[in-house]
């Protein structure tokens, strides 16, 4: 059941291999092609046009490798992914620990290429490949009562030294609605630009929900727990006044921290100007999802 | 001759005034590479951490030089004023790369003085620095007489307050800015405890 969605970002914003390894090949790249008149849709959508793979794959929140952006890219390399299981518990008709490969070896996946807004008010433009979650779901049977499903990062305090100085109250736990599982936007990950998907990025297996905030697309998922209430969440743990379970991408309600309507595109270099927020980042389709909710107070 | 009089001799010989140059050119430096590319993908963020931290830097050293003298003997007093007025130049870069960068907007800015409480504490820190930088010549040294080392005691409260605002944009628990707390906690402590030995109060140096 894949490609039941497309959106404004198709295949034709996907840079080529070539190009995306630098951007400022890219923009020389387009600039050539302009040149020679036959300006096609990415140099047309230049607001929407991915990140290069340097600034996806080297500036990421993944607090369990450090708190610093980079630490990530260089501390995640440390971590094998082979052999990697997934346990899925709960109230499915299919329980049970998997190899990944038996898990989601036959889900087709699809290029998705979505903002990605984090709280900290920056964003960028990332091409997932991917599969839907709910294709996932269906697989392992959903029994009624549940009305939520919980994810669970893997926990490998000899690799991960932001476990070791319990920065969060590790394992790091994230959790959706399920129709906001069920929607058709959200994506587990398995790869960016066609390449399999780098450590700090999540390998081997993430959740990404374009219309929440960063922090929601939880990484290296080793659970999945489909579940009656609504499971914790671990920045909500860590700061509640800060941090709500639904976490959607809203310019109208501050966070405490950062104001939420502006936000700042990566690669726009030291003199970036910000741009406007906008409401579930863009993706107005998921609104019906939380309809009569005050979502200043489910924030 | 014991070891801090020998450093103490070997100090008189170095000049203070090259710490200015070098603050100065430390700024450029770390701004060329952001702008070409040196701090990463997103350098605004990087610029303002990489001044905000060595800004604090700074700070807790010029904080150490009254408790190294009343205790340790060592005589650094000679590069207080030079590393005050530099702490304070990088306060205030930090300041500008937040405001015209980062966030760009007057609105803006004073929505989040008044909104985000790490921000409030680090604009007092910066207002408390205020006073001290713009009193930190000689001439305003003579006109305010004792006054002047009172007005300067406003160092600590600065400096507790840039490490409070430091613990208050850390999310999670971190634990550098806790060490830097505990660090400017101890040297106001021992600031604040009598030194060994019948030291004389010293008249007012400058800086
Ligand atoms: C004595 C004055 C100040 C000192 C010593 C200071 C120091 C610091 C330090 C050490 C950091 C963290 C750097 C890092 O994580 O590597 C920081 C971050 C920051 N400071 Fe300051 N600061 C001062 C005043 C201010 C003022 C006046 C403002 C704005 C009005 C400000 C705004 C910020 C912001 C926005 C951040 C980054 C927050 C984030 O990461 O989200 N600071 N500062």
């Amino acid at each position: 059941m894949a490609r039941r969605w497309t959106n404004d970002l198709t295949r034709d914003d996907v840079t080529p291999k070539s190009l995306w390894l630098n951007r400022r090949q890219l923009i020389a790249g387009l600039s050539a092609v302009g040149a020679a008149g036959i300006g096609g849709p990415v140099a047309a959508k230049s607001d929407l046009e991915p990140n290069t793979w340097e600034e996806i794959t080297t500036y990421n929140n993944f607090y369990e490798f450090g708190t610093g952006k980079g630490d990530p890219a260089k501390n995640a390399p440390a971590m094998d992914t082979t052999g990697w299981q997934v346990t899925v518990d709960g109230l499915v008709d299919n329980p049970g620990t998997y190899d990944l490969a038996d898990l989601i070896g036959d889900m087709e996946t699809e290029e998705r290429i979505y903002r990605f807004r984090c709280v900290e008010a920056w964003s960028m433009v990332i091409p997932w490949n991917g599969f839907e979650l709910a294709d996932l779901l269906a697989k392992v049977g959903v029994q009624d009562g549940a009305n939520y499903v919980a994810f669970e990062t893997v926990v490998r305090p000899d690799v991960m030294p932001g476990v070791r100085r319990r920065v969060l109250d590790f394992p790091y736990v994230e959790g959706l609605r399920l129709d906001e599982a069920m929607h058709p936007l959200t994506l587990m990950a398995t790869g960016i630009y066609g390449e399999p998907l780098p450590n700090q990025n999540g390998a081997p297996m993430r959740l990404v929900v374009p219309w929440k905030y960063g922090f929601k697309s939880i990484k290296s998922i080793v659970r999945i727990s489909l579940v009656a209430e609504q499971p914790p969440t671990s920045w909500n743990k860590a700061n509640a006044s800060e941090y709500g379970f639904y976490s959607n991408v809203n310019p109208n309600v501050d966070h405490p921290r950062w104001s939420q309507a502006t936000e700042r595109r990566i690669g726009g270099g030291l003199f970036a100007q910000r741009q406007d927020t906008l409401m579930f980042n863009g993706y107005d389709e998921v609104a019906g999802l939380y309809e009569g909710m005050d979502l200043t107070k489910f924030f | 001759m014991a070891v801090v009089d020998r450093i103490n001799a070997a100090v008189r010989r170095v000049p203070a005034w090259p710490i200015y140059p070098v603050c100065a050119l430390w700024l450029a430096w770390v701004f060329y590479r952001g702008a070409t590319g040196g701090l990463g993908v997103e350098p605004i963020e990087a610029l303002e951490h990489e001044y905000g931290a060595m800004a604090l830097k700074v700070l807790v050293v010029g904080l150490a030089i009254s408790p190294l003298r009343r205790h340790a003997g060592l005589n650094l007093v000679k590069f207080r004023r030079a590393l005050g007025v530099s702490a304070f130049v990088l306060v205030l870069a930090h300041l500008a790369v937040w405001a015209v960068l980062d966030v760009q907007s007057l609105d803006r800015i004073w929505a989040d003085i008044v909104k985000r409480p790490y921000v409030t504490v680090g604009m007092a820190a910066f207002l408390l620095l205020l006073p001290l930088a713009l009193t930190s010549n000689d001439r305003a040294v003579r006109w305010l007489g004792p006054k002047w080392r009172r007005l300067h005691k406003l160092t600590y409260p600065a400096a507790v307050l840039a490490g409070v605002h430091f613990l208050w944009l850390a999310k999670g628990f971190q634990l550098e800015p806790l060490i830097w707390l505990a660090v400017i906690s101890a040297l106001l402590v021992l600031r604040f405890r009598p030194g060994r030995g019948a030291r004389p109060r010293a008249a007012p140096t400058q800086g």
